[in-house]
C-alpha cells in the first residue's frame, strides 16, 4: 500500500511536533565570517558633538519642526519620515511648493555609520550635509538669518540650545550638530538578519539564508562586492546603468562633484538596512519593486554607456532572484515605538 | 654637400631628447602598491621623477586611480580583480591619489628630484 507511505510519515513527524514544513525550512546557521555584517551598537560621532540627551531632543524638535522653511510647511521629517523607512515614499523628491526634484530622498537609517553622505557625495559628515536642505532655493528654501533670530527668542529652542550646546551660539553649527546628533540615533540593527548572525538560527527562513549566500557570492549576485557589510553599503560610486542615463544632459551624479571620467552617472551606494520600507528605488525612483532591482541587476542594467565594471549580466534563476528579495525583506529591524517631539509655540 | 642649421638644431634635440630617456630609464625605479580591503597598500610614498607607480587591485570588486593634483593629472580608469594600471611621474611635486569609486581609499606620492 505504497500510497500510504506520505501519510503515516507525516502522522509519525507529526507526533514527534516536527513538521514537514519546518524541515524544508531549516536554514543553515550563521559562521564566523558573516559576522562582520553585524554593526557596532552606535555609529561613529565627531569629538566636538558626543551625543547627549539634550543635543538629541534639540536635534529631533528641529527636525520635525517646519518652522525650519520659509513657508514653514516643510520640516527635515517632511522627506525623511519615519513613516516611510526615514524617507518619503515618492519616486524622486518634492521640495519647494512641490517642486519635484531630481533625485530620491535617501533614508536617514543607519547614515550616522556612513562615511560619506548623499547621493552624490558632496557632504562628508552629518553635520556638513543638516544646513543643506534648509539653504536650498529648490528644497526648505529658508532665510537663515531670519531662521537663527527666531530661535534665539523663542524661550523653549533658546533653553534647548544652551542644555544641548552651553555657551555657544545659536547658529549654523550648533543647529547642523543637534539634528546630526539625533540622525544618529535613527539605527536598524535588530532585523532578523542580524538576529540570525548573533546566533538565532531561525531568525531568517532557510530561502532567506539562501538569498543571503546568492548576494553574496561573486559567481551570482555579487551584491555585496558594492552592498559591502557591516551597512550594506561600500561609500562608492556606480553607474549602474539606469534608463535614465541614457536620456539627454542626464543626471551625471558624482561627476558634478569629481570630475573623473568613470564617475559620470555614478551615484552613491545605499544601504540596505529597512530597504523593504523605502520603496520605489534608484537614486531616480525608477524602480517600483525590490523584484525589479534585482531584475535590473541580473539583466546587467539597461545603458551600457560608463557602466560599472561590477555590473554584469547574471543569469540569476527567477527562484533565485526571489530568494534574493526574500533576504533583503529579512533586513528590516521591527517598528519601535516613538515619541514625537513638542515642539514650542510659535 | 649644403650644410642646414636648422637640421642640425632638429637633430640635436633628438639626440638630447633620446639621451634624457635613455637616462631616466636606466635610473627609473617601478613601485608597485596593492589596493587591498579598500585601502592602498601604502599611505605615502617617495618616489624620483621618471620613477613608475603600479596599482595592481587585489580586491574582488572595481578600482579606479585617479589624481588631480597639479604635479600629475591623471585618470587610470576602473579596473577589477587582478587588473593593474602604471603611470609615470614625470614632474616634482606632490600628488594625492585617490580610488574614485571608493573616496576612503587615498594615499600621497612625493615626487622628488
Amino acid at each position: 500500500m505504497n500510497w500510504m507511505r506520505p501519510w503515516a510519515l507525516a502522522l509519525c513527524l507529526s507526533s514527534l511536533g516536527w513538521s514537514a514544513a519546518e524541515a524544508v525550512d531549516d536554514p543553515q546557521p550563521a559562521t564566523a565570517q558573516d559576522r562582520q555584517w553585524l554593526l557596532p551598537d552606535l555609529p561613529p560621532h565627531p569629538d566636538d558633538n558626543a551625543p547627549t540627551t539634550a543635543r538629541i531632543e534639540l536635534g529631533k524638535m528641529l527636525f520635525f519642526d517646519a518652522r525650519l522653511s520659509s513657508e514653514r510647511n516643510l520640516s527635515c521629517a517632511g522627506c525623511h519620515s519615519p513613516l516611510y523607512g526615514w524617507s518619503d515614499g515618492l519616486g524622486t523628491a518634492k521640495g519647494f511648493r512641490s517642486k519635484v526634484l531630481g533625485r530620491a530622498s535617501p533614508t536617514i537609517v543607519n547614515s550616522g555609520y556612513n562615511t560619506i553622505q548623499m547621493w552624490d557625495g558632496r557632504r562628508a559628515t552629518l553635520e556638513h550635509q543638516a544646513m543643506g536642505p534648509m539653504e536650498s532655493m529648490d528644497e526648505m528654501a529658508m532665510n537663515l538669518d531670519a531662521l537663527f533670530a527666531w530661535l534665539a527668542v523663542n524661550p523653549s529652542y533658546r533653553a534647548a540650545f544652551a542644555a544641548a550646546y552651553p555657551g555657544e551660539a545659536i547658529d549654523k553649527t550648533t543647529t547642523s550638530k543637534a539634528i546630526a546628533a539625533f540622525e544618529r540615533t535613527v539605527i536598524s540593527n535588530d532585523s532578523p538578519f542580524d538576529r540570525w548572525l548573533r546566533g538565532d538560527r531561525h531568525a531568517m527562513t532557510a530561502r532567506q539564508v539562501n538569498g543571503f549566500r546568492l548576494f553574496s557570492d561573486p559567481n551570482k549576485g555579487n551584491c555585496a562586492g558594492c552592498h559591502q557589510a557591516p551597512n550594506f553599503t561600500d561609500n562608492g560610486f556606480h553607474n549602474v546603468g539606469l534608463a535614465s542615463y541614457g536620456q539627454e544632459n542626464p543626471d551625471v551624479g558624482r561627476f558634478a562633484i569629481k570630475p573623473v571620467s568613470s564617475l559620470k552617472g555614478a551615484f552613491k551606494t545605499p544601504t540596505l538596512r529597512d530597504v523593504a520600507l523605502t520603496a520605489p528605488y534608484f537614486h531616480d525612483g525608477s524602480a517600483k519593486t525590490l523584484l525589479d532591482v534585482v531584475a535590473h541587476y541580473n539583466r546587467g542594467g539597461e545603458v551600457r554607456t560608463n557602466l560599472s565594471t561590477s555590473v554584469k549580466p547574471l543569469s540569476l534563476s527567477k527562484d533565485e532572484m526571489r530568494d534574493i528579495v526574500s533576504f533583503m525583506e529579512a533586513l528590516t529591524t521591527p517598528a519601535k515605538p516613538f515619541t514625537l517631539p513638542q515642539l514650542p509655540a510659535n | 654637400m649644403q650644410f642646414h642649421p636648422q637640421w642640425a638644431t632638429v637633430g640635436a634635440i633628438i639626440v638630447a631628447a633620446i639621451g634624457l630617456f635613455t637616462s631616466l630609464s636606466a635610473d627609473a625605479a617601478e613601485h608597485v602598491l596593492a589596493q587591498k580591503g579598500k585601502a592602498f597598500s601604502v599611505k605615502k610614498l617617495q618616489v624620483k621623477v621618471g620613477d613608475t607607480v603600479k596599482f595592481v587591485n587585489e580586491d574582488p570588486f572595481a578600482h579606479n586611480v585617479f589624481s588631480l593634483s597639479d604635479a600629475k593629472s591623471f585618470d587610470l580608469g576602473s579596473f577589477g580583480q587582478g587588473g593593474s594600471k602604471t603611470v609615470t611621474l614625470d614632474k616634482p611635486g606632490t600628488v594625492e591619489v585617490e580610488c574614485a569609486v571608493h573616496p576612503d581609499m587615498r594615499m600621497v606620492i612625493e615626487v622628488g628630484k
